[in-house]
């Protein structure tokens, strides 16, 4: 996910520039070298463990509103995965349901808004459905990724609600949420990583 | 029952310029200004706002804060705080400079938690021009 990151971070701050205040790759580059480092000092055995590490890390470093909606979602998913060392395809699942919901609670967005909950939202269905087919965990989570870019990509014709970009109205139609946008990311990147 | 403000802006000038006009009007009262983010650049640090919280060591905590992400982090803190700590915290809605004015005037004079969110939410509805 780091890599990811980086590898996006211009991507990130550039739509960001567009109806934000750009610095979204910025700040998440920062948020996930800052959870890189805490994994490798801190060693957490387990996935639930390593979720939290990774919320710690996000919630103190990201500096914007991404900082806390992530942090959020990451320390709902790791309490969702507690006492799981292997999690199994519904466990997945269940973690990024706890994730959504710790999003939409915190952020009070729903889908339409133009934010990350555009692509989160969707993901969570589509991983629902393919855990209930398949019951693998590699393919849950690229099931999610391949959901979670269409949602990012539903955002562009979007007015926003939420966030700084709801100050622009009209004007923030046309460009793709840059939430969205690092979310399918992530998901992404996760999938490769079970991919791997 | 003393109540200290703790005040959250994306701009470390805002949070301690609002700060020093608080305590310049309400001498006694204990203000905590957090502004920024971990860089000191404009942001917020749900780090600091954290530490200025269990630091502050009065009996209630009101909390101010700008905008966005300000809010969020706000509340990410409080949702992360030991139980004890978190009830004595709350988070006013009210607008910053004017809403950190009023609850700091009232805290000064005594005023418990209660009373000074309802300064700081009546001054988002006292007009400036008459």
């Amino acid at each position: 996910m780091a890599a990811a990151v980086e590898e996006h971070r211009q991507e990130l701050t550039r739509l960001d520039s567009k109806i934000g205040d750009g610095d979204h790759g910025t700040n998440m580059h920062r948020g996930f070298q800052a959870a890189l480092e805490r994994l490798e000092t801190d060693a957490p055995s387990t996935p639930s463990d390593v979720l939290k590490a990774v919320s710690m890390a996000l919630i103190s470093k990201v500096g914007g509103a991404a900082g806390p909606l992530y942090g959020t979602a990451f320390l709902r998913a790791s309490s969702a995965l507690s006492g799981k060392e292997e999690p199994d395809a519904s466990d997945a699942v269940e973690a990024m349901e706890a994730a959504l919901a710790g999003i939409k609670q915190r952020g009070k967005a729903e889908v339409g808004d133009k934010t990350m909950v555009d692509a989160l939202e969707p993901a969570v269905e589509a991983a629902r459905k393919e855990a209930g087919s398949s019951g693998d965990v590699g393919r849950v989570l690229r099931a999610a990724a391949e959901a979670a870019a269409q949602g990012a990509e539903s955002t562009v014709p979007l007015a926003a609600r939420r966030g700084r970009a709801s100050y622009l109205g009209q004007r923030a139609a046309g460009h793709k949420d840059p939430g969205a946008a690092s979310m399918h990311l992530l998901l992404d990147a996760a999938a490769l990583a079970l991919e791997a | 029952m003393a109540t200290g403000l703790v005040l959250v802006s994306h701009s470390p000038e805002i949070a301690s310029g609002t700060a020093e006009l608080v305590r310049q009007m309400a001498g006694d009262v204990e203000v905590r200004a957090v502004g920024g983010d971990p860089d000191g650049a404009l942001g917020t640090d749900p780090d600091r706002i954290g530490n200025a919280i269990e630091e502050i060591g009065t009996d209630e905590i009101l909390i101010f804060m700008d905008i966005g992400s300000a809010v969020l982090s706000a509340e990410a803190v409080i949702e992360m705080l030991d139980e004890g700590l978190r009830e004595r915290v709350h988070l006013v809605d009210a607008p910053f400079v004017e809403g950190a004015f009023a609850a700091g005037v009232v805290a000064s004079a005594g005023a418990d938690a209660r009373e000074c969110m309802e300064a700081a939410r009546q001054a988002r509805t006292e007009p400036k021009l008459h």
